[in-house]
């Protein structure tokens, strides 16, 4: 097998795959295109796929995904550089991700990175020289209620301190397994989470919770105060088997629709409501 | 009467194993699909319509009135693609919806997909939430194997493919051009509008691009009705939304309320502002919104009256600081992250993030001059308007409102150092001691 010089003295990257290896991820590959109306479609997850045989988007895989969608390098490398996700070099068995983005930096997440990259002793997108841990500094991953989150391969770390950080690195280093607080039993490794984003389940759907403490807290509030929605009205096809809200409850308030302060609508009309149109519709 | 919540989302959040079909079907979900199928496509969107249901990702678009815009069918292929590509700093509501309840979205999704006339549907989700994507790709194995995905859907003739589709880091996915551009294989890059995804979304093709929880409370509506809807929130913003408290909160979290509940009701839901502080500045919905201050506790939580007061409603995102953060820092940070995000497609945005950042970080830094105050709002003038997308426009609302009602604070940084003014241990959770001042370790950029 050919080999070509890496961008650090003395990396070198391999410029093919094998024939068992590229059987196999063709095969994976043609799969992924068949989701799709067209092929191109299929290259982030091909991309993903990429990283969970080689654990990060390595000059084969590029020419690999290449080939097999009929597009130029350029125009894959020109995709792979634009989402952060994918690795320009080899990442670490667990990619350990510290949000630093507002919320989490001020409830503590810049503590927690300042421990975290002290005690590995590397900085933003670096890797340990053992190879477990790359360490990055994260932006917001949508569990604010949970602040200051670590996430390890992309699962939830919880309401983290620097002690319990540091914690986590540490079992990773040590070669054992982590647990995290919403997701599944175990951290699976880089290549094997790479493998899942790429569409391929690995049967783990069901392990873990299915919301913790903050994310219940709303539903825990309304029923101990018997606060529900107004009673759907039942289609007569079909009828609910139990757990929406009853007609006729012992709770008047079920019965009665939501008020609110704001009932009235003002003649203002906003104005900057207009540039936030184009995003997240 | 004190505003109350409506648990319509969340109401099966808390049972055994949430996640299953078999959970959402006890508490009487899939019936809006059976519903729905008994119907012409075009009521299922004249109910969605009379709901007044608006867009629950940010920007508060009547979503029947988007499927409306579609043209009229020319036998060629349709789309829906479902937003799940949840970023906002700040939101937290659809990656929690999605972990504990993906059914709702998925039976949301066919029911669209139905109303639309649409038989291949996609779901857009961010790759940084690995189990989530799991259980999406579970609910949707479950709901294929029950017949409500596949051929002849339930009997009915109707067929639906859905394709979960992961994203790989990048903010920017979150703008539905974006979006629809990452999900055909390219760079994440907004598209100039017109033409609107309606007309030419998905590999050119009518495309409707629905937020995830906008799609989740179809099911709902058709159940009970435009009127039950309509009887949660006020006249012009209809129904229950999740507001996501966050931050310097006693017990932070999800709160499904009607449109037009206010902070201060939330808050005494939450326990109040964390023993011992008090409010200081919040983001009604995302760090895009500008930001409100105490004299917003009693502003109704809906799109129109948040307007008013000079903000807009986003996403619900509520992120709640008290008196010992920083707003300088916490400006310079949300600006960081828009200077990373910022795709660089347009000028104004890409040179202007840059820009905001390096003024913002010597003012943090205590080492700002007697004009970076008005070269702020300059910068922020030539961006606001100018840019390709919402992105650049979002970028400039942290700022602005931060000098309006904080200006002393950025003068201060002509002279003090933020974290001396504010110091950074008296806003975390834990106590701790920093270790330096000024630049972070390990930080390149």
């Amino acid at each position: 097998m050919s080999v070509e010089a890496g961008r650090t003295p003395g990396q070198t990257h391999r410029t093919s795959y094998d024939a068992e290896t590229h059987a196999r991820l063709t095969a994976d590959s043609d799969a992924i295109v068949a989701r799709y109306p067209q092929a191109r479609s299929a290259l982030l997850p091909m991309l993903h796929l990429v990283q969970s045989e080689d654990g990060y988007v390595s000059p084969r895989g590029i020419a690999f995904c290449a080939s097999h969608l009929g597009l130029t390098t350029a125009e894959v490398s020109a995709v792979a550089t634009f989402y952060t996700q994918y690795k320009r070099h080899p990442n670490g068995d667990y990619t350990v991700g510290v949000c630093i983005n507002t919320l989490c930096a001020v409830m503590g997440g810049d503590a927690i990175w300042e421990e975290l990259s002290d005690c590995l002793g590397v900085g933003h997108d670096e890797t340990t020289d053992d190879g477990r841990i790359t360490l990055e500094r994260i932006e917001c991953n949508a569990a604010c209620d949970y602040a200051p989150v670590v996430m390890v391969n992309w699962e939830f770390f919880d309401n983290q301190t620097p002690d319990s950080a540091r914690e986590i690195v540490d079992t990773i280093s040590a070669g054992n397994p982590v647990v995290p607080t919403r997701g599944a039993d175990t951290v699976v490794s880089f290549k094997e989470m790479s493998r899942v984003l790429a569409g391929f389940g690995d049967g783990r759907a069901n392990e873990g919770v299915g919301g913790g403490v903050p994310t219940l807290r709303g539903i825990e509030l309304a029923r101990a105060e018997g606060w529900k929605a107004p009673p759907l009205q039942a289609s007569g096809t079909a009828a609910p088997a139990g757990g929406e809200p009853k007609v006729g409850g012992e709770q008047s308030s079920a019965q009665r629709p939501a008020t609110t302060s704001g009932d009235v609508s003002p003649a203002g009309e906003q104005k900057k409501q207009t540039s936030g149109e184009a995003k997240e519709s | 009467m004190a505003t109350t919540l409506t648990p319509v989302l969340t109401e099966t959040w808390d049972a055994d194993r949430s996640w299953t079909l078999a959970t959402y079907e006890g508490a009487g979900g899939y019936e809006g699909l059976r519903k729905a199928l008994s119907l012409a496509p075009a009521d299922v969107v004249t109910m969605v319509k009379d709901s007044g249901l608006r867009g629950r990702g940010g920007a508060g678009f009547p979503t029947g009135m988007k499927w409306g815009f579609l043209p009229a069918p020319d036998g060629g292929p349709r789309y829906l693609v479902v937003n799940a590509d949840e970023s906002e700093p700040g939101t937290c509501k659809d990656i929690p919806l999605m972990m504990a309840s993906p059914q709702h979205l998925i039976e949301g999704m066919i029911i669209t997909s139905y109303a639309i006339g649409c038989d291949h549907a996609f779901l857009y989700v961010r790759g940084e939430v690995l189990h989530v994507y799991r259980r999406l790709l579970l609910a949707i194995e479950e709901a294929r194997a029950a017949g409500y995905l596949g051929t002849d859907i339930l009997g009915s003739g109707y067929d639906l493919e859905i394709t979960l589709h992961s994203g790989a880091g990048a903010y920017i996915c979150g703008e539905e051009t974006a979006l629809l551009d990452s999900l055909e294989g390219l760079r994440g890059q907004p598209r100039l509008k017109p033409p609107f995804p309606a007309v030419a979304g998905l590999y050119a093709r009518p495309t409707v691009v629905n937020n995830v929880e906008s799609i989740a409370s179809v099911p709902g509506i058709v159940v009970g009705g435009s009127d039950w809807f309509k009887a949660m929130g006020t006249e012009r913003s209809t129904g229950h939304g999740l507001f996501s408290l966050s931050g310097h909160v006693t017990r932070p979290g999800q709160y499904e309320a009607p449109l037009g509940i206010t902070l201060r009701e939330l808050l005494d839901m939450a326990g109040g502002i964390r023993e011992g502080h008090e409010l200081k500045f919040w983001t009604p919905g995302g760090s895009s919104t500008p930001i409100f201050t105490a004299a917003h506790l009693d502003v109704p939580l809906d799109y129109e009256s948040v307007a008013t007061a000079g903000s807009m409603l986003g996403t619900r995102a509520l992120q709640i600081f008290d008196e010992t953060t920083s707003v300088v820092r916490a400006v310079t940070r949300w600006t960081e992250f828009y200077k990373h995000e910022s795709c660089g497609k347009c000028t104004p945005c890409r040179e202007g993030t840059y820009w905001l950042t390096q003024v913002l970080q010597r003012l943090e830094a205590g080492q700002g001059t007697s004009a970076d105050i008005d070269l702020l709002l300059d910068l922020c003038d030539n961006i606001l308007g100018r840019a390709f997308c919402a992105l650049g426009d979002g970028a400039t609302s942290p700022i602005t409102s931060a000098v309006q009602y904080f200006r002393e604070e950025f003068e201060a940084g002509t002279r003090t150092p933020a974290d001396v003014l504010f110091p950074p241990e008296h806003s975390s959770l834990f106590t701790y001691t920093p270790r330096q001042t000024g630049v972070l370790a390990g930080v390149h950029a």
